[in-house]
Formats: C-alpha cells, structure tokens, sequence
C-alpha cells in the first residue's frame, strides 16, 4: 500500500539500496527493450539490416546479461543490502566496499555488452562473458559477499531470518558456478579456450546454467519473497518451519538437476536420469515455498482487492509455481525428446524470469519505493495499469511460445504414410511466424508496463524532493525569525 | 592400505550409500523442525523478526496477540 514511513531512515544505508534499485530499473528497461527487438528481428528478420551488432546472434546475450545480471542482479544487490540491514536492525558493513560492489558491478554489466556486440563472447550461455571481465566480477562477488557476511556478524537479532539464509545461499553457490563454469586458458585479452572438452564442457556448462536459475533466479528472489510478502501483508509468513524444509530442501535438489538440459545427447544415461530424477523431486520445496509465501495472505485476501503491491508479490508466487511445475515435466526424457530445441523452452524460461523473478522484483520495488525516499507512491492507479500490462504480455508471451514449440516440436516428428517426414524445417519456420508476432506484442506489453513503473518512480522521487524542500525552507524561515 | 578406499569408487556401494546420506539427513531436518513442542514455538516465533523494527500498528494486532505455535496462525 502507498504510505509514507516514520522509520528512522539515518539508521541504514538506504544510499546504496535506492541506487541499486534505479540501475535495475534502467538496465531492465534497456534489457526488455533489447528483448522485444530480437523477439521483432525473429518474426521481421529485415530487422538485422546486415548490421553485425544488431544481429540477433550478438543481441540475445545483451538482452539475457542486460535483464539477467543488470535487472535481476541489481534487484538482488538492492534488496539483500536492504534485507540484511532490516531483520539484523545493523547498518551495513564496509560501506566503501558496498560502494565498490555498486560501480563494479553496473559497470561490469555494461562493458559485457559493449564486448557482446563488438562480437566478443565465451560462447557460454548466460556465462558469455570473455575472462577478464570473469575476473573483475569474481572480486565484486567476493567484496558482496564479505559485505553482507560481516553486516549479518553484526545483527543485533539473535537469530538469522530465512530470508538471509536463502541469499546466502545464493551468494556461496553463485562464487562456486561463476568459477568453475568459467575455468579458462587466455590466448588473448577478449580471447579464451575453456579448460574443460566434449561432454564435461557441456556438462559443467548446464551444471552452471540450471543452478545459474537455481540460485540466482530463485533461491535469491525467494529471500525477497520471504521478507517482503510478508511485509505487504502486514503478516508473518505462514510457516516458519516450512520455510526451513523449504530452504535445505530446495539448495540441496538444485544442483544436480543441470543434466536435464543434455538429455539425448552424449551425456551418460545415468546423469541424465539422475538429473530428471531430482528435477521431480524439486517440485515438492518449490511447491512448499509457494504454498508458504501465498499462505500468508491467509485470513486477509481482501488485500488482493485493495492493494496492487500484493496482486504484484501473489501472482509472482503463482507463476513460480506454475513454471517448477513446468520445469520438471520438461525435465523428463519422453517430453524433451519434443520440448527441447523448440520454443517451449524459450516460453518456460520467461514464465519464470517475467513472471516471478520481474513481478516479485517490482512487487518488492513499489514496498521499497516510499520507504525509501520517505513520501507515498506517486499513484496507485499506474501500478494497477502496471499489473495488467505485465500479466497481459507474460500471457501472450507464453502461450505463443507454447503453441510455437509444441506445434514446431510436432510437426519435426510427424511422417507420411511412408515414413518419410511429413514437414521440411522451413515448413517449421513459416509455421512459426504467427506466434512469433505475438510473443513480440506481449514483450512489448510488458515494457510499456515497465516504462509505466519507471514513470511513477519518477514522479515519487520528485514529489519526494519537493517534500524535502519546502521542509527545509520551513525549518530556515523559523530558525531565521528565532 | 588404502584398498578399503576404493569400496566407495565403486558406483554400486557409492550411489546407494548417497542415498542413505542424504535420505537420513532429510529425516533429521523434518525430524528436527516438526518435533518438540517448545522448539516449534521458538522456531515460529522468528517468523516476526521482519517487523521487529516497526512501528507494532504495522503489523496487524491480532498477529501479534496470538500464539506463534501453529503454522499461519
């Protein structure tokens, strides 16, 4: 709900949290934008006007680091330093250090797509970065990591809330994958050969990319469930217990569920269905921890009809759920033999990324937003405007990339009477183009949304300075007549 | 001396003693977290340390009046 807070802002660094929180904002308009040109250049291929920067195979790593590292890393940085400051009621530690993850980070994001579009690339997906960036990032990691640990060494509280548990998690499992994931021989400065070959490459590379969603895109966004549905609600959250189930279960199943992105290939059969194995046990804490983040709501549902903040955190539990349940079917061999390689991947992936990860993080963002800079939200009605914006284009977006992949994943398995294959790839393709379109309109749904949120952002900030203003014109005028 | 070692680099002994690891262990943390009236009651009540820094009308005063023993509650 808007409303001004009376906290005693000076007790925290809020600096570095509302600075996070704008670059997230504006790498995630940038990323999105990004996403919905490549989406265009897919159904208008005219659209790479033979420019090599602008050819999608140099843009989908821009948008995937822009929305991936640059949105959702930011988003995290935002709010683990707000989180951990908040229920260890400790200032953060080593506020130059923070300082230093703050440009580090932003601007390692930034020269990573500089590089990406100069054609530069490890050829990694979700890990392109060339290795001295690699490295630059592995010194913010650690600084962000000695930074949080040292505040939550600091708390005040006797006990660590599980919200904390689950970004330290993040942060532990995050060094470990960006390291190994990134073990490389230089031959160059922009150039380098990975130490590992064949199938283990593949293997490491998919133990990285799965716990790369694994940890980053849902264990540390789960840490932002956990303290601010809460919040909104103006509840506990249902079960504390059930969260810590949630919790071991959840980073124990994760990371070795990575070979299910190799299933059919020369990955050994038992990796394979080792990996499927703990897919489908994943949905059991996935579902525990969306149970227990919607629960909270329990006896006060009417907020869903009152309060646009909690539409924004509950639907974001509701395609968390939707997309683990989707996720392990997929994971098994029968249905990836037809899901993989198509674009009912592509649709998965954003069920989770717009659905959860985006809307937990503007859920989160419009809680922080007059808490932060002390005035109520500019208007409720743009984050209701928001809200349907973004549900509509997360919509569109999946159930066009459902019926592109399945019907493409169909039509590659059908045969003639004779047993020869019923369609031609570019059969596939022309079969493609419509839902193409669509899932180019429902991006552009969801940016319009986002520009409407950085609006409102906007305008709060600015009311907010204006508040402070005419206060401190207030408080000059009576210390000059006293 | 060492060729006891080499038991667990047998796949057949490694996988089903994983198993019984991780299986135990589970066993322990739902033991852990469902058992001990006292224990549940002092592991709900971490639940509120999201609000400990606010103002108490911020959270709703029936929350706060209730028992922390059961899940939701």
């Amino acid at each position: 709900m808007a409303q001004s807070s009376a906290l005693p802002v000076e007790q925290y660094n809020f600096d570095i949290v509302r600075r996070f929180m704008i670059v997230s904002m504006v790498y995630g308009i940038i990323g999105m934008s990004v996403g919905v040109y490549i989406a265009c250049e897919l159904a208008w291929p005219f659209l790479n006007f033979d420019i090599p920067a602008l050819t999608f195979g140099r843009l989908r790593p821009v948008h995937t680091s822009l929305v991936i590292f640059g949105f959702g890393g930011s988003a995290l940085f935002a709010t683990a330093y707000y989180i951990v400051q908040r229920t260890c009621q400790a200032r953060l530690a080593f506020p130059w250090l923070a300082e230093f993850t703050f440009w580090g980070w932003t601007a390692g994001v930034a020269l990573g797509v500089i590089t990406y579009m100069a054609g530069f690339s490890q050829g990694r997906e979700y890990a392109e970065f060339e290795w001295p960036l690699d490295i630059a990032i592995t010194l913010v990691w650690v600084a962000y990591i000695v930074v949080y640990v040292e505040t939550l060494r600091r708390r005040t509280q006797p006990h660590i809330y599980v919200a904390n548990w689950f970004f330290l998690a993040f942060l532990l499992a995050v060094a470990l994958l960006h390291i190994f994931n990134n073990l490389a021989v230089p031959s160059g400065l922009l150039k380098s050969y990975s130490l590992f070959a064949g199938v283990q490459d593949a293997m490491t590379q998919w133990w990285y990319g799965h716990n790369a969603v694994g940890f980053f895109l849902t264990a540390a966004f789960l840490g932002m469930m956990y303290y601010f549905v809460p919040k909104q609600a103006g509840r506990p959250v249902y079960s504390y217990r059930l969260s810590i189930i949630h919790f071991w279960a959840l980073i124990f199943l994760y990371m070795w569920a990575g070979g299910h992105h190799l299933h059919w290939t020369a990955l050994p059969d038992w990796v394979s269905s080792l990996s499927a194995t703990f897919s489908i046990l994943l949905l059991m804490p996935s579902w525990g921890g969306m149970i227990n983040g919607i629960m909270t709501l329990s006896g006060a549902w009417d907020k869903l009809r009152s309060d646009p903040i909690m539409l924004f955190l509950i639907t974001s539990l509701s395609f968390y759920g939707m997309s683990t349940f989707e996720g392990p079917l997929m994971s098994l061999k029968s249905v990836n033999a037809l899901s993989h390689y198509t674009d009912w991947t592509i649709g998965h992936v954003h069920s989770g990324a717009l659905g959860w990860v985006a809307l937990v993080s503007f859920g989160s963002f419009y809680h922080l937003m007059p808490r932060l800079y002390e005035t109520k939200l500019y208007s409720q009605t743009l984050v209701y405007v928001h809200f349907w914006l973004a549900t509509i284009g997360i919509v569109l977006y999946i159930t066009s990339m459902w019926v592109a992949g399945i019907g493409q994943g169909l039509m590659l398995r059908s045969f003639d009477d004779y047993g020869n294959l019923a369609y031609t790839f570019i059969e596939t393709v022309e079969f493609m183009h419509t839902p193409y379109v669509w899932r180019a309109l429902g991006g552009a749904f969801f940016v319009a949304g986002v520009l409407v949120m950085a609006y409102n952002m906007v305008m709060t900030v600015r009311a907010s300075q204006r508040e402070r203003a005419a206060l401190e014109a207030k408080l000059a005028a009576k210390l000059a007549k006293a | 001396m060492l060729d006891w070692f080499s038991w667990f680099t047998h796949m057949e002994n490694s996988k089903p003693l994983a198993l019984l690891l991780f299986f135990g262990a589970f066993c322990g943390v739902m033991l852990y977290v469902f058992t001990g009236k006292q224990r549940a009651k002092r592991l709900e009540s971490y639940k509120y340390i999201p609000f400990d820094d606010e103002p108490p009308e911020n959270l709703r005063s029936e929350q706060r009046s209730q028992s922390p023993q059961g899940d939701g509650q």
